[in-house]
């Protein structure tokens, strides 16, 4: 039954990237991204990755959509026909489709636990974990502790995008002063009633969530990448509601910067008291004298710098589209 | 029913041939996004088929509970922030095409390529 429905899901997934290939109209094919991400999330789902569905849920489907409509507002939504012909990129592509379709057979089946991903660390950690950390999700303890490195690493890569956009399209300080105030503030939803009402019911529920999922993430599927996601997009819904100034009144622009570097510096720092207390970088065992607790408050610590961050980094980002005049 | 255990792995293909496709093909450049996070996409899809084990659930361990088997965690944390990095590095190409597109007025590559 469950084999039937990924089956039909995936199917979908086909259909649905076809679909966004094919239109002409940009505004659409980002549309049809959102709902690619909804079903890629459902399909994550059913292949036991629930912390992978709740981030491809919150970001896929909520904040890159919302990026995509703010990069189209500034740049027209139709989309010309290409002078070149399709028959060398279809050639190239339908060529490549075959010689992976080829590559698949030689794959481990979909679920065989003899396959060799399954066999080399992967049950040292589901083992230990209950051990060294004692969180219930394993998730969380390998990001968090196992692995601290690779997501140190990869909170500074989205610092760095944070940083590049904001250097490619302006911090957008004097943006505000240009424009004329009331002709910013009526781009908001305002004056439409319905999703006033709603979003306003629905906006503090999201938050509430997202700190939920933040604080929860050791015991259920969450963390600091889905919590920061959610609670961007919901002060993102904010700002498309009462208007962006509102939205930067609420949370300002350097309050903003703020979380971004010091979510990233507050996982560096706990990673350096680790040294200073005589122990590894990033080891936590040492922050505590019992390691065992020393881990589960290292984990709290740099997940919630992960939150931090990852949340200032969507919001800057989103604020340095909607600043930028259109053209 | 053999078979359909690579369902997953043939969906991957395809679907990572529709991104490249839309951005070898297309000369929208926020159309080449659109297709290089599909593409993306595809490739997460594949790390993720990769960690379920038959008869497994998520791996969040129940206290007394001994004898689940829990699907594979790695490839989840390496997707899990691969997302949000995608979304952070989609975003700043983003912001490269809104510059293009102010100072050449258009975001199709081949009317770019006229100009230079």
């Amino acid at each position: 039954m469950i084999v039937m429905f990924a089956v039909f899901l995936l199917s979908l997934l086909v259909i649905t990237a076809l679909a966004i290939v094919q239109t002409r109209n940009l505004f659409v094919a980002v549309m049809l991204t959102s709902i690619f991400s909804l079903l890629m999330a459902a399909n994550f789902f059913i292949l036991d990755a629930a912390d992978v569905a709740l981030t491809e849920a919150a970001v896929g489907a909520g904040v890159t959509t919302v990026i995509f409509l703010a990069a189209l507002a500034l740049t027209g939504e139709r989309e010309r026909p290409r002078r070149a012909g399709i028959i060398g990129p279809l050639v190239v592509v339908v060529s490549t489709t075959l010689v992976l379709l080829y590559a698949t057979f030689d794959k481990p089946r979909l679920g065989d636990p003899l396959a060799p991903v399954h066999t080399h660390v992967a049950p040292w950690y589901l083992e230990k974990t209950p051990e060294l950390i004692e969180i219930p999700n394993v998730v969380t303890a390998i990001l968090g502790s196992f692995r601290a490195y690779d997501t140190l690493g990869e909170v500074f890569v989205v610092f760095a995008a944070c940083i590049g956009v904001l250097f490619v399209l302006g911090a957008g300080s004097k943006a505000p002063a240009a424009i004329d105030g009331s002709e910013r503030d009526s781009l908001g939803l305002r004056h439409h009633l319905i999703p006033q009402v709603v979003g306003r019911l629905l906006i503090p529920f999201i938050v509430l969530f997202g700190l939920y999922v933040q604080f929860h993430g050791e015991y259920g599927p969450g963390g600091g990448f889905q919590a920061g996601a959610i609670i961007a997009t919901g002060v993102i819904l904010y700002a498309l509601i009462e208007g962006e100034k509102a939205a930067l009144r609420a949370i300002p622009r350097g309050a903003l910067l703020g979380l971004v570097a010091g979510g990233a510096m507050l996982y560096g720092l706990v990673g350096l008291a680790g040294i200073l207390m005589g122990g590894n970088f990033l080891d936590y065992s040492v922050l505590m004298e019992d390691p065992v607790k020393g881990q589960q408050y290292g984990i709290i610590l740099i997940e919630a710098g992960v939150g931090m961050a990852v949340c200032g980094s969507l919001l800057t980002i989103f604020h340095a589209f909607a600043a930028r005049e259109g053209s | 029913m053999e078979l359909l255990g690579y369902y997953n792995y043939w969906v991957f293909a395809i679907v990572l041939m529709v991104g490249f496709y839309a951005v070898i093909a297309k000369a929208n450049l926020i159309k080449k996004l659109i297709g290089l996070s599909i593409f993306q996409s595809a490739v997460f899809l594949m790390y993720i088929t990769m960690d379920k084990v038959e008869g497994g659930t998520a791996p969040i361990i129940q206290a007394g509970v001994t004898d689940q088997i829990y699907s594979n965690p790695l490839p989840q944390v390496l997707i899990l922030t691969a997302i949000v990095v995608g979304v952070s590095t989609t975003a700043l190409g983003l912001a490269i095409v809104v510059r293009i597109h102010e100072t050449y007025g258009t975001i199709e590559e081949d009317e770019i390529m006229d100009m230079d």
